[in-house]
């Protein structure tokens, strides 16, 4: 694969799961259980889409330089190759919502469904600490768009993480039920945690080229903030240790098709319209 | 100060349009009618997050999901602030999720009719929201201090929300037929229910005369209607869609547009409960409580501990 599909496939992974995140936190809305609540995670959510708009600009940017035969190499999408042959370029709004499952890059984690508060908080508090030092080494990223959302998101995920992270405390150690719920989630999530360190070929291109992160530095700050957090909440870390994967390749649970049929659903039905 | 003496002040201040006060004195109906509004105006705005919340992930594109979230994020904040503004009157919040989860508090009928297509998002923003504006801008001059401050920031962002409804309807009308259809379908279905939410008829709304007395409410509901009727009928020419009212007619003794007669068994049935969706959207607020109370059992659990860890009694 060259460099350019490289480089798309990591824009893609990052775009995926902020998209595919804030897609399951959006079905609290309304839902949640207490109003202060309902809207710290709305706001966590809009903060998740704007930064996924900024990398989907960036990604149909870079899919309108792709040759037709990189495009049906990265894609097989008969919806966005409509796109094309209508002789338009791709936009923000043809790639999250003309690509199939098969074409997504996130990981199992976020399109994991939200079962209750505590499995939510687990999901959100995980992908928080890897946002945080995601974000912080892509800062000095030698690419300018990636450091730009780097930049912007970092303010934003600092105060993500200060949330899950207290609300894993306050559950963990609140009440029996509540540790007992939190202690599940955690147990039941955390298989898919492995995926966010395991480097894909996108990954090894990215760091190599220096626009992209070094994933073992990051499990290691990642593995002390998450510890850290569990001491204080009297949670501990499962003894399983077997994790799953395939979402940046493509391959994802069940989850993601349900997800997709519902998020892109009037895109498909009236299709090549503006909304 | 004797009762008599009490009375007569707060009279006075009623006269003089000064604002009343959490700590001044205020006679007991005042509190109450004060207090249902309030509440059943906190819980519109909270069950007013359904209908709209369900559209969040399905909306047609990253932009319009981000506008629409934090249409309902908005919603939810006006909920606390009125929820605020009612407890300052002597009632707590829990107690007033208690009367909605019971059926004995109201809230605003409109939100017992499905959101079924996009253009609901549409017609929602442009004649809920717009309704919901005529109704609330004169209330930031209501006679009781923290209502009035809660209504200045809660209208500040509904004309927002008027705005970006009206914003979804115009791309919809300059879009395909299929587009335009849909906005018309929404406006046919929400149109009606939006004029029933300026509340019965003047003659059939026996404390509209007290409460115009006391300044919580500073126009009649047909005043409201009226006004209602006359801008959106403007509005509906700029978009191209049909008003679906036959009745509809320019009346130019009277300045005013008159319109067609109000289907009021069909507002009396929603209200006793009996709209398209009263169960559904009652039954999810009630599972969204009854789900949370674990939650909110730990946080209390967990202040607790902080607190007696602090040495501050809890
Ligand atoms: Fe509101
Ligand atoms: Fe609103």
């Amino acid at each position: 694969m060259n460099q350019n599909l490289h480089q798309l496939n990591y824009i893609l992974q990052l775009a995926d799961n902020l998209l595919i995140h804030a897609q399951r936190l959006g079905e609290w809305c309304g839902h949640g259980p207490i109003l202060e609540q309902d809207i710290a995670l709305t706001n966590t959510c809009l903060d998740h889409i704007g930064a996924t708009r900024s990398l989907y600009q960036y990604a149909a940017e870079l899919v309108n330089q792709l040759t037709p035969l990189e495009r049906q190499t990265m894609f097989t999408s008969p919806a966005l190759e409509q796109v094309f042959t209508k002789g338009l370029p791709a936009k923000e709004d043809d790639i999250a919502y003309l690509r199939d499952a098969w074409d997504f890059k996130n990981v199992l984690l976020v399109e994991q469904p939200n079962e209750d508060w505590a499995y939510t908080i687990a999901k959100c508090f995980f992908m928080d600490a890897y946002h945080l030092a995601l974000y912080s080494a892509l800062k000095s990223s030698n690419n300018s768009v990636l450091a730009g959302v780097a930049d912007k998101s970092l303010k934003e995920v600092k105060y993500h993480l200060k949330w899950s992270s207290e609300w894993v405390i306050r559950l963990g150690d609140g009440t029996e039920e509540s540790h007992e719920r939190m202690q599940t989630a955690i147990n039941e999530r955390w298989a898919y945690t492995g995926e966010l360190f395991q480097a894909s070929a996108a990954d090894v291109a990215a760091m190599e080229a220096g626009y992209g992160a070094d994933l073992c530095a990051l499990q290691t700050t990642w593995n002390a903030q998450v510890q850290s957090v569990f001491t204080l909440a009297k949670l501990s870390i499962p003894d399983n240790s077997w994790m799953q994967q395939g979402g940046k390749e493509g391959r994802h649970t069940e989850h993601l098709g349900y997800i997709l049929a519902e998020m892109q659903y009037l895109q498909r039905a009236y299709p090549g319209m503006e909304w | 100060m004797t009762a008599i003496n009490h009375q007569e002040h707060f009279d006075h201040k009623i006269d003089n349009d000064i604002t009343i006060e959490p700590r001044d004195w205020m006679p007991d109906d005042y509190r109450k009618t004060l207090i249902r509004q309030i509440s059943q105006h906190a819980h519109s705005e909270v069950v007013g997050m359904l209908p709209e919340g369900n559209w969040i992930t399905r909306a047609p594109s990253l932009r319009r999901k981000a506008v629409l979230l934090a249409k309902v994020q908005d919603e939810a904040g006006h909920g606390l602030y009125l929820y605020s503004a009612a407890e300052t009157l002597g009632i707590t919040r829990d107690q007033m999720y208690e009367q909605l989860h019971s059926g004995k508090a109201k809230y605003s009928s409109i939100f017992n009719y499905p959101t079924i297509t996009w253009a609901d998002m549409g017609a929602i923003g442009w004649l809920v929201d717009g309704a919901a504006i005529m109704n609330q801008v004169p209330l930031c001059r209501t006679s009781y201090g923290p209502y009035a401050r809660a209504m200045v920031r809660v209208c500040k962002e509904e004309s927002f929300h008027q705005r970006q409804g009206f914003e979804i309807m115009m791309q919809l009308c300059k879009g395909t037929a299929a587009q335009k259809k849909m906005a018309q379908d929404a406006l046919n279905r929400w149109w009606w229910p939006a004029l029933m939410m300026f509340g019965p008829t003047d003659d059939a709304s026996p404390h509209t005369a007290r409460s115009m007395r006391w300044r919580i409410k500073r126009f009649t509901n047909d005043e409201l209607r009226q006004k209602m009727v006359d801008v959106t009928v403007e509005q509906a020419k700029v978009l191209g869609l049909t008003m679906p009212d036959p009745d509809l007619k320019w009346n130019e003794a009277r300045g005013h547009y008159d319109f067609g007669a109000i289907n009021w068994e069909e507002f009396n049935n929603v209200i006793k409960g009996n709209g398209p969706c009263n169960k559904e959207r009652l039954n999810t607020r009630r599972k969204a409580w009854q789900e949370g109370q674990w939650v909110r059992d730990a946080a209390l659990a967990y202040a607790r501990k902080q607190a007696s860890a602090d040495g501050t009694p809890a």
